[in-house]
């Protein structure tokens, strides 16, 4: 178990090293910090000698990297070029956004699956479970602007024309006066996450259930005299859901880096749009903070899941 | 007379019998298998209706007339003379919707042919080789897993389009972009596929054809490509096919923030971001058809996928 777990860091930080430099060699020779001083009259070439100085810019590549890599390891991600503000402290403004939607989105996901997959699996080849297979290949082969352009058309602008009370869909989510804006903002982006990544879980869960409802501890329990729910819940549902939680596991950590078209369609100031807003304008330091964040988070938590699977599925063993 | 009647009948008989016991090629199993999945044949008619239509539309309608702006008849909607209506400089939708299908299947079809490259060799050489190979690759490939997809394409994407020009193919002209797109969504997507043929060539490897065949004389290369390959190629076409409707997909997000192909060349990608602008004035018509193109296109792929799965490898039939 021990050794297990040493060699799994080990092999998380090699990774994370890799990360860091496909990282910093992409971003690094995707986008020119100095080109916001290219074209601006009164600094002088020797102004910019100077501003890429004190920033570093002059300096080879490598050295640049092990600069960054080095104060990264202190805690120190470096100093927006274009907010000036530094990029831990901008990750920490947009990351509780980024949950509040990520988070609320996943919750109400997973409760959706579970629901839709127990009843799918249970009426099998029923018309509901015809119905629920058929709407969730749609949803799976669905790109999430035509929920979310969908959603808007109806609850937002037509709701409008209609007189009715309608949803916002854009600018200021947070209004100290109206603390239920938030919600009033949750509402549209949370819909289209859903019904967009509901699908896959559904269809997952609903293949694992009927797998274990074959087997024959499950007629075993049948046989002893169990009803049906006891059967399902206590016994069935129990085994169905293990894989169920590695994978919801696996995509928590993806969930920190947001959504970014629909945080961008709705204008939902978290880290997918910081992301994007600093990608476009080449301010390297944001961009290499996000990815740092993000894919840390993904790497330690995929150790944290196979540990986790070991507790709640005892017939594994870590070797 | 009786006994060249019993004859005949006992010769007819024992040729029938021949006949019906004449084994079936690997090939006609799997088509066996696949006719029988109804979903999938639906799925595979769906693609040629799509590909018709998108051939027939683009002999019918000049590719001038999809990029033909007419500012007196901007964001108009459904009539007769415009089926899709008009975007927000007049051009008509149904015909860039032909042309966008053109070029978004285009991209989609060389990002996978580049996906199945990259994760043929990286696996394979990962798998065959093992060792130090192995586990480099195979960290690298964990490493790309790791950060957020979109993130990694948008980075890439800003690395290698800064400035491209236009190119010219076949007297049509096309925004440089096409050629990045598909660099970027083949560069970002092929771990997957790269994992299943390690996973594939690693058991094959074992076998003792191969040791067989390395006995007599066959070098690395030969075994690679004319041995592991091959039998790889079952799950390699299933996650082509899946792969080939997350391409189409990943254009439509990619061309969507604008980083895709550039304007006039459409794509149902760069057409759902330009409806976006509009939404708030009602413009349906912008988003609605392009999108139901993408949705169809998905459907019918990962439909067509999930039957190939079940009719190239029957063990895994149980997935649904």
């Amino acid at each position: 178990m021990w050794s297990y777990l040493v060699r799994r860091v080990a092999q998380a930080i090699l990774i994370l090293f890799i990360i860091t430099m496909l990282c910093f060699i992409l971003t690094r020779l995707s986008s020119d910090p100095m080109a916001q001083y290219a074209n601006k009259p009164g600094i002088t070439a020797a102004d910019r000698a100077a501003i890429a100085k004190s920033l570093g810019l002059d300096q080879p590549l490598p050295v640049q990297y092990i600069r960054w890599i080095g104060l990264a390891l202190q805690g120190n991600l470096g100093n927006s070029f274009f907010s000036k503000q530094p990029v831990l402290t901008m990750i920490e403004q947009r990351l509780p956004l980024t949950l509040i939607l990520m988070g609320t989105a996943e919750v109400v996901i997973i409760i959706v699956a579970l629901t839709l997959g127990l009843v799918a699996a249970v009426k099998q080849y029923s018309f509901v479970d015809n119905l629920i297979t058929s709407f969730s290949f749609i949803g799976y082969s669905m790109p999430i602007f035509f929920i979310a352009f969908g959603s808007i058309e109806i609850f937002a602008v037509q709701f409008k024309v209609w007189g009715l009370p309608y949803l916002p869909t854009g600018a200021d989510i947070w209004d100290p006066k109206d603390p239920l804006a938030l919600a009033r903002h949750l509402v549209l982006p949370v819909f289209s996450l859903v019904a967009i990544q509901t699908a896959g879980y559904s269809r997952y869960l609903r293949s694992s259930i009927l797998e274990v409802l074959g087997m024959d501890y499950v007629r075993t329990a049948h046989a002893k005299g169990l009803s049906n729910r006891a059967v399902l819940f206590k016994h069935a549902l129990r085994n169905a859901i293990l894989p169920f939680v590695t994978i919801v596991g696996l995509d928590i950590p993806f969930l920190l880096g947001g959504a970014l078209v629909t945080e961008s369609i709705f204008a939902w100031p978290g880290m997918g749009r910081l992301f994007w807003e600093y990608a476009e304008r080449g301010d390297y330091p944001v961009v290499l903070g996000v990815l740092l964040v993000t894919s840390t988070a993904v790497v330690f938590f995929t150790i944290i899941v196979d540990l986790a699977y070991t507790i709640i599925d005892p017939r594994i063993r870590l070797s | 007379m009786a006994a060249t009647d019993e004859s005949t009948i006992i010769s007819t008989l024992s040729l029938k019998s021949t006949e019906t016991k004449q084994p079936l090629t690997p090939g006609q199993l799997v088509w066996r298998r696949f006719r029988r999945h109804r979903m999938a044949m639906l799925g595979g008619i769906g693609i040629i209706l799509l590909v018709l239509f998108i051939v027939i539309g683009s002999i019918v309608v000049p590719e001038s007339r999809a990029n033909n702006t007419d500012l007196r008849s901007r964001l108009a909607a459904p009539t007769s003379t415009h089926w899709f209506g008009t975007d927000s400089v007049g051009r008509d939708v149904f015909n860039r919707v032909i042309y966008g299908g053109q070029i978004s299947l285009f991209i989609g079809i060389f990002a996978v042919v580049l996906e199945v490259t990259l994760g043929t060799l990286i696996g394979g050489f990962a798998a065959y080789y093992g060792g130090w190979v192995d586990a480099i690759l195979m960290r690298f490939t964990e490493a790309m897993l790791a950060i957020p997809s979109l993130f990694l394409l948008i980075v890439l994407a800003k690395f290698i389009g800064q400035n491209v020009g236009q190119v010219t193919i076949l007297g049509r002209t096309f925004s440089g972009s096409i050629g990045i797109v598909i660099l970027v969504i083949g560069v970002t997507s092929w771990m997957f596929l790269a994992r299943i043929v390690r996973a594939n060539v690693l058991s094959l490897k074992e076998l003792d054809y191969i040791s067989a065949s390395k006995a007599l004389g066959a070098n690395n290369r030969h075994v690679f490509f004319s041995h592991l390959v091959p039998n790889t190629l079952g799950p390699i076409i299933v996650a082509a096919t899946l792969g080939l409707a997350s391409a189409i997909l990943t254009e439509a997000y990619v061309s969507f923030l604008g980083l895709g192909v550039q304007s006039p060349t459409s794509t149902w990608g760069n057409m759902m971001q330009s409806a976006q602008s509009f939404l708030e004035q009602g413009a349906w018509w912008m988003w609605v058809f392009p999108s139901f193109f993408i949705i169809f296109t998905i459907l019918c792929i990962n439909l067509l996928g999930d039957g190939l799965r079940d009719a190239l490898d029957p063990r895994s039939s149980k997935h649904l």
